[in-house]
């Protein structure tokens, strides 16, 4: 089922699984299986998930591990039509109008009456709406790539709902329908991220056509791997007790969990204060790192002690 | 697309995911991508593909290990064929044995079924609610030399052997021998064929079980051991007793094991129909006659309530108002273009926030509502509106934080045993309000209050409740009694009435729904 152009590292669900490895992504099995579909099925896929497990980061290391150009669409409130798909250069149309103006006049000269002029103005009217008045926005310069790219469109619900709907037609058939110049389709189709945090249901419409990717929290083993691929540094007793100690607290009544991103902060942390394990004091003080909600982090501190210790009870046997 | 993909997005439907036309096209097309063999490749890409929500994923991860369960023998087997890897697949296989075969008519079966020369038929397409029609050419490409399909013997002409590994027994002996073989493999699989004949898998209730037990049984042969237990019964002799007792026990096993497989296919098809009619016979039941396994399931219909109720209002904080041009910010935006109005800029109005302050009465008789108007609003808490909440029986408090940072259980046992108590009085309620909180009611408030009006003869304070409707935006009163018994005895509900945006009876999550819903309106 593979088609010609398929690079390696889309060959196969493995393979998709090593060469987001070899850039530092820790893949999980789901993940893979949902990129490797995304290529053959030619579909966008929707990534949700709490904050700080790698959605958006999934985007950057597949277009690092593949060597395509990433393309990156930021939604917020208002986001519109010129800012996501093109826009006309209105100041250099005007900028051309004005300096034009005489060679108007000379085209126009000959003819004595309105109709004549208006006629022989109509074939060229159309200079100012072509291609080099054009302004390309991420989806536009996406559709573009002749090497394909990776599209990402990050937090989509942070957008209104009309900005849905003009994706629709780009996420099925990878093509851009201006009006003035008329339907760009994609030279390669662009492998297409959408990521959401779930601060708004999405429409049915969008996601139908997408593949849905939930990323929640890793697990233990996982989380180890991750945190060794981005802070190789790290001993591998601390390495074992930080990750047990955050999957313990993912347990406990917290508004805000911490995430894969605080992990590898909280290990970034550990690191520079040259801790080699954890005791009771190092957590209190850099507690901070992991929670960011006042009320979590009074919660957990009264309860570190137990916490610690059945961390370090845990990691003891392996070691 | 095959048979079992087919089926399996019906049991997803029949689970209340919503799976359309076109994301079944693309599961077919992912699975011929990324085949059967493996199992966590297949459960992951059908997860992808078919659930799209966190709820749905919960449903699909169910369903599939329920579905795509299977035996050790029957996973050996899909190596071989391929699309045929569930256990209706191989109970197709089964049925490979005997092409011509009838449905229900087993006691034939065995006469068409060895030698059989139509063995070589070309496979056809049909073959999923009709196993007669299921053709005799997957024995061929399929199931020879599968361990899991013994009867891929009966198109060799093995003679009257073949009768005892043909899928339905053709005698009271050949089932006998079946319950008790120990050959779970196949007598799963005769089970299933039966069960599929009997269409176990338009199983609705689960008390439709027994039913469906009874119709497989039929379908596998039952009445005939049935009939000669009977007429055993009758003769006195030990050896007959002997037998009467190994029917019994061959009948009882062969029960227990077809009450197993509809169990089954109860969970897979029935469930989520079951839940969805219970659910809906429940939103509309009056809240004051649930009993307390009602109120569980309540909670989670009320949960999905509140989501549609927050998508429908969470939605355009800002309305644009095309046709009307902002000439101040129009101005400033085209400084650049040495006023030339280029960009143009429209006015747009951002719609409040909802703020809602409710007023809950927990004496004992309105107690119950009260669970689930808060249970509702605070569903909605973080998305929709800006909530305070206030309880009172005697004395008023406020109840906001406890609600917010406690459970939500545990933070309604606690408010209705420190302030359920007391007798019931509104002017208190209403004189503590002003007093310490009067200030929580602005011209973009909705007071919402839940209560029978009725006051223990007090002083209901209407002066007061004036004051409040005159300062909030909107007073809408739900009371948990019906019309007819507003303003009786000791209720002050007709009262209070003419300074209402809105008074209705509100007894089922339904009406409490609608009643939120207008509320929310009123800010879009």
């Amino acid at each position: 089922m593979t088609n010609e152009s398929t690079p390696a590292a889309l060959q196969s669900i493995d393979a998709v699984t090593d060469c987001l490895a070899s850039v530092g992504y820790i893949s999980s099995r789901p993940i893979s299986t949902a990129i490797y579909l995304a290529h053959h099925l030619r579909k966008p896929v929707l990534i949700e998930g709490p904050a700080g497990v790698g959605k958006t980061d999934l985007a950057v290391s597949l277009s690092k591990a593949l060597d395509i150009p990433l393309l990156r669409m930021q939604c917020y409130e208002g986001l519109d039509e010129g800012k996501a798909l093109y826009e006309w250069k209105y100041g250099k149309q005007l900028l051309y109008t004005q300096i034009l103006k005489e060679k108007i006049h000379e085209l126009i000269d000959g003819t004595d009456n309105l109709q004549e002029s208006f006629r022989k103005l109509a074939g060229f009217q159309d200079i100012f709406f072509s291609r080099d008045f054009l302004e390309p926005r991420p989806l536009l310069k996406a559709m573009e790539q002749q090497g394909g790219s990776v599209l990402l469109i990050d937090e989509i619900d942070k957008s209104e709902e009309a900005l849905e709907a003009l994706l629709l037609e780009i996420l099925s058939d990878y093509a851009i329908t201006i009006p003035e110049i008329g339907t760009i389709h994609a030279q390669t189709p662009p492998l297409v991220i959408l990521t959401s945090n779930n601060t708004r249901e999405l429409g049915d419409a969008l996601k139908r056509r997408c593949l849905h990717l939930h990323i929640g929290f890793p697990d233990g083993e996982r989380e180890a791997r991750i945190v060794r691929a981005r802070v190789p540094d790290i001993s591998a007793t601390l390495l074992a007790q930080l990750v047990g100690f955050v999957q313990s607290l993912r347990d406990e009544n917290i508004r805000k969990l911490p995430s894969i991103s605080e992990t590898v902060d909280w290990a970034r942390t550990l690191l520079l204060l040259h801790a080699d394990a954890l005791d009771d004091e190092l957590v209190r003080d850099t507690l901070s790192v992991l929670l960011k909600r006042e009320t979590d982090l009074a919660e957990v501190q009264k309860r570190i002690e137990p916490l610690v210790r059945a961390v370090l009870a845990d990691t003891a046997g392996p070691l | 697309m095959d048979v079992a993909l087919a089926r399996y997005i019906r049991a997803l439907r029949a689970a209340g995911a919503e799976i359309s036309t076109a994301e079944a096209i693309d599961a077919a097309r992912a699975v011929a991508i990324v085949g059967y063999s493996e199992r966590t490749t297949l459960k992951d890409t059908l997860s992808v593909v078919l659930a799209k929500s966190e709820d749905e994923k919960a449903v699909h991860d169910r369903l599939f290990d329920l579905y795509f369960s299977r035996t050790e023998a029957q996973a050996r087997a899909d190596g071989k064929t391929g699309d045929a890897s569930t256990q209706d697949g191989a109970s197709g296989q089964q049925d490979a044995g005997q092409p011509g075969q009838q449905d229900g008519q087993g006691q034939n079966a065995g006469e068409n079924a060895p030698g059989d020369p139509q063995g070589a038929q070309p496979r056809g397409d049909e073959a999923a609610g009709d196993p007669s029609q299921q053709p005799g050419g997957q024995q061929a490409s399929g199931a020879a030399g599968a361990p899991g399909a013994p009867s891929s013997g009966g198109g060799s002409g093995q003679g009257g052997g073949a009768s005892s590994s043909s899928p339905m027994p053709d005698s009271v002996d050949a089932l006998v021998a079946l319950a008790n073989s120990g050959d779970a493999d196949r007598l799963g699989r005769t089970i299933a064929r039966a069960a599929e004949a009997a269409g176990v898998d338009d199983i609705r209730f689960e008390s439709q079980t027994a039913y469906y037990v009874r119709r497989t049984l039929v379908h596998m042969g039952i009445e005939a051991l049935e009939e000669r237990m009977l007429g055993r019964m009758r003769e006195r002799t030990d050896a007959a007793r002997a037998e009467v007792q190994r029917l019994m026990d061959a009948r009882s096993s062969l029960q227990r094991q077809v009450r197993a497989h509809v169990a089954k296919r109860f969970e897979l098809f029935g469930r989520g129909a079951t839940d969805q009619f219970m659910n809906e016979v429940m939103v509309d039941r009056s809240i004051g006659q649930l009993g307390a396994r009602d109120i569980e399931r309540l909670k989670a219909v009320v949960a999905r309530m509140a989501k549609r109720l927050a998508v429908r209002h969470s939605r355009r904080r800002r309305i644009h108002e095309r046709g009307r041009l902002d000439l101040r910010r129009t101005l400033r935006a085209n400084a650049g273009y040495d006023g030339t109005p280029v960009e143009l800029v429209w006015k747009t109005r951002r719609k409040d926030r909802p703020k809602i302050v409710a007023v809950c009465d927990v004496s004992g008789s309105v107690a119950p509502y009260v669970r689930f108007l808060l249970l509702f609003l605070y569903a909605l808490n973080e998305k929709v509106t800006d909530l305070r909440t206030f309880a009172f029986s005697s004395r008023l408090q406020e109840v906001s934080q406890m609600l917010s940072t406690r459970d939500f259980e545990g933070a309604m046992r606690h408010i209705l045993d420190r302030i359920g108590g007391g007798s019931t009085d509104y002017g208190q309620a209403l004189v503590d309000l002003e007093a310490d909180h009067w200030d929580a009611i602005d011209g973009r408030t909705t007071l919402l209050i839940l209560g029978d009006g009725r006051s223990n003869n007090s002083d209901p304070r209407i002066d007061l409740f004036r004051e409040a409707a005159e300062r909030a935006k909107r007073v809408v009163w739900l009371s948990p009694e019906p019309p007819a018994r507003w303003g009786t005895g000791d209720s002050a509900l007709l009262r209070y009435r003419p300074f209402c945006s809105h008074l209705s009876y509100c007894a089922t999550p339904t009406d409490i729904e609608r009643a939120i819903d207008d509320t929310l309106q009123a800010y879009d």
